[in-house]
């Protein structure tokens, strides 16, 4: 029952990085592709409609955690105080830059939200990645399990290590560089004209750096978290992971010049893909530890089976519905948007 | 203040101020939909001019709402993770259910009311509205029953390790104290939509401006605050103070500042507690009032502060004795002023008494505060639990996580929050102005 669902918010996970990396990534490439304040209106209302209901999925799989999985919670959170702390103000920028910029029509006020917009988006996308690095090359857990991360100690894959060190750096790199060509491809594929060009050359541009960054972090992921190679003999259908986020970004790359429809989804497939595999090297454990033997395991992290087994009735449903209905509403959106198009929502 | 201080100032503030912009969206949800339906069965395009104003203020307190909420879900790991990892279990489980059955709601039906009404048409835009209603009031279902549950643990077991287990979801979603709060909190909720309404009609109304509109508005306003300024206090809030009286008899004579146990007890109106000396200073008090309003008999005996043994009183006796009576003293103006204004509403005279307009456009901050103090009161008559009876709140805050990043994010929230009160009253200040039949901006 742990294992099911350390999976099914491993999928939550996933859906989240898909949906709200998009956001991320045209925020980063938000004064790369819009050269001027009509174009950065244009990016921002690709997205306007759908970047809070993306953002549920993070609180969801939140609360989620916290019911199926409490002393991860708590331990992970806690541990993270720092960071996470910064997170929640970089997604109250970002959040206020999205919503706040067309309020008032004044050019500073435009910039002032443009930059907070596009800087707390890379920021994130890069804390969200170091994040996640984080959880693969294991934490400094005592001897009672619990750890307080400083946001950087000597930048080496030590005992005592910081948030940031140069393999949580390197993961945090390459996600936010996975997550800025997602957010090239739903540009090209939302915008038109001149703006999707520009997305599209900027995806073209990318995809090499992103393969090479992929590569890199692969082999560092090994050389960091040894209990990569054992989980690919233990578990080889898991094998599937890393080859479906590989597949999704040949496909990205194939279709990128004449169906951007499918390019987007093979760089769904590619994120999500991503975010699956770092799960695939974290299990059996719900946290992985730099001394072996103080690992969080999955069964001691977990609310009781029968909890467990009684919290699927609801979520499952539950979850099943409210992603159909959401799809359905946001697929009322405009197909694509134009600089040209009278500017309205 | 020590690192436990901080935790709980940390989490006082950030959700005290969080929740001034809920209880405005819910409020104003509901009467959004009572204004859309006006005027699709009057027919009369007002109606829906004052719904599409209030559906864009909604639509701003709506991303302040969710821009003070997303701290507050992480706040349960990163400052009380102790609490977390005993009570996950069980407060996880409707914290989950508010994501997935309300958050997925609200924010796609958003999308819906402010941007999709020419698509809709009436019916279909009218039937949105209600769903964001029934989104906003689910979510604060699911937030009030966590808190029932910390206020009136039921439907657990606690095992040897002092881990919480759930035992039945229908308990924990059937509180009887979930289902009182619950209606008392929404109630509160409807006063502060219908006071903010009041207000920005009476404004106008002064003015002399979109005096058509206004007038309307300003009748649903006072009708809607009139029926919860009484519900406020009965039924719910008679039913709320005999739970608290029932189950926390300390904190019920805390709150009353009533130390001494006595038959026919009197209500203390005004007074400050002296909890050195164990009485009230300089009261003014209805003799016999509180036993009678607590059992209806003038002689009923009410327990007083001194029954209780010291490490169960609330820790803060001033501060929740004054929160109390500020909201039961507010609860009582807003009664006095709706049912002037509903008066005069109903002789048709209210749009020309200047004098009462006057006060209805002032008194809209007033329900914030009485929300607030109201809130102010269910907390700190839990304290010193964290979960009542089960979990002191001193064994529930991140115990490794220092003085030092506590106060550092305390401090950060504070700034970030001044920020954000700034830029919503420029932006609603530009909204009032604008005024309620103003072109959509291009």
């Amino acid at each position: 029952m742990a294992e099911l669902w350390f999976w099914l918010l491993a999928l939550v996970l996933a859906v989240y990085a898909v949906l709200d990396g998009f956001d991320f990534g045209v925020g980063i490439l938000h004064f790369l592709i819009g050269k001027t304040a009509a174009e950065r209106a244009t990016l921002l209302r690709s997205i306007g409609p759908v970047w809070d209901g993306n953002e549920v999925w993070l609180i969801a799989g939140g609360g989620t955690l916290l019911a199926a999985f409490p002393l991860l919670y708590a331990t992970a959170f806690s541990g993270f105080y720092l960071p996470l702390t910064i997170v929640l103000w970089l997604l109250l920028f970002r959040a206020l830059g999205i919503e706040l910029r067309h309020q008032l029509q004044n050019p500073l006020w435009h910039q002032a939200w443009d930059v907070a917009f596009s800087a707390s988006s890379g920021l994130l996308a890069l804390f969200l990645g170091a994040a996640l690095g984080n959880l693969v090359r294991g934490l400094p857990l005592d001897a009672r399990g619990q750890f307080f991360e400083p946001l950087w100690t000597d930048f080496l894959v030590g005992e005592q290590t910081g948030i940031l060190d140069w393999y949580t750096f390197l993961v945090g790199v390459t996600a936010s560089s996975a997550l800025t060509l997602h957010g090239a491809l739903w540009s090209t594929l939302k915008l038109d004209g001149e703006l999707a060009e520009r997305a599209r050359r900027w995806a073209a541009r990318l995809w090499p750096p992103v393969v090479a960054l992929v590569v890199l972090t692969t082999l560092a992921s090994s050389a960091v978290q040894p209990q990569l190679r054992d989980n690919l003999s233990r578990y080889p259908l898991g094998l599937l992971l890393p080859l479906l986020a590989l597949a999704g970004l040949a496909s990205a790359r194939l279709f990128l010049s004449n169906r951007p429809k499918w390019a987007f989804l093979g760089s769904c497939a590619f994120v999500s893909g991503l975010v699956l595999s770092a799960a695939y090297a974290i299990f059996p454990h719900a946290l992985p530890a730099r001394i072996p033997g103080r690992e969080l395991s999955l069964v001691s992290a977990a609310s009781r089976p029968e909890t467990l087994q009684a919290m699927l009735w609801w979520w499952l449903p539950g979850m099943l519905l409210s992603a159909s209905y959401s799809y359905a509403i946001y697929s009322r959106m405009p197909k694509t948007f134009s600089v040209n198009d009278p500017d309205q929502h | 203040m020590d690192s436990l201080g901080l935790h709980r100032f940390q989490f006082a503030f950030t959700i005290t101020y969080h929740y001034l912009f809920p209880q405005l969206t819910m409020g104003l949800a509901l009467v959004i939909v009572v204004l859309k339906l006006l005027g699709l069965r009057k027919r009369d395009g007002d109606y829906d001019v004052a719904a599409r104003f209030w559906t864009k203020v909604l639509g701003v307190g709506f991303v302040m709402g969710v821009v003070t909420g997303i701290p507050m879900e992480f706040q349960f790991g990163t400052n009380w993770s102790r609490f977390s990892q005993l009570t996950g279990s069980v407060i996880g489980q409707t914290l989950a259910m508010e994501g997935v059955f309300a958050f997925f709601l609200e924010s796609s039906v958003l999308y819906l009311v402010l941007f999709q009404e020419q698509r809709l048409g009436p019916k279909l835009h009218l039937l949105a509205s209600v769903a964001l209603w029934a989104g906003t009031w689910l979510s604060g279902f699911f937030v009030v029953c966590t808190n029932a549950f910390m206020q009136h643990p039921v439907g657990f077991e606690r095992d040897a390790a002092g881990v919480l287990h759930l035992e039945s979801f229908s308990a924990l979603l059937l509180n009887p104290w979930a289902l009182v709060q619950y209606s008392h909190t929404m109630v509160g909720a409807t006063i502060t939509g219908a006071f903010v309404v009041a207000a920005t009609a009476a404004f106008y109304l002064l003015q002399g401006r979109d005096v058509g509109v206004s007038r309307k508005m300003l009748s649903v306003a006072i009708v809607i605050g009139t029926l919860a300024s009484f519900a406020a206090a009965f039924p719910t809030g008679d039913l709320q103070a005999k739970l608290v009286h029932e189950h926390k008899p300390v904190a019920f004579a805390a709150m009353e500042g009533h130390f001494h146990t006595e038959n026919g007890a009197a209500l203390t109106l005004i007074g400050q507690p002296n909890v050195d000396r164990l009485h009230i200073d300089n009261p003014v008090r209805i003799p016999r009032l509180l036993s009678f309003l607590t059992h209806q008999r003038w002689h009923a005996e009410i327990k007083g502060l001194t029954e209780f043994p010291r490490d169960t009183w609330p820790d803060n006796i001033p501060l929740l004795y004054y929160s109390y009576h500020v909201m039961a003293g507010l609860g009582s103006l807003f009664i006095g002023l709706m049912a002037l204004s509903s008066l005069l509403l109903w002789r048709g005279k209210l749009h020309q008494r200047r004098g009462v307009l006057w006060l209805l456009m002032l008194a809209f901050p007033l329900p914030f505060i009485a929300n607030t103090a109201g809130w102010f009161t269910a907390e700190l008559g839990r304290q010193p639990w964290i979960v009542y009876g089960v979990l002191r709140t001193r064994d529930g805050s991140s115990a490794h996580v220092s003085e030092g990043s506590a106060l550092f994010s305390l401090l950060g929230f504070m700034g970030l929050y001044a920020l954000l009160s700034l830029l919503f009253f420029l932006l609603m200040m530009r909204l009032l102005e604008r005024g309620l039949v103003a072109k959509e901006h291009a």
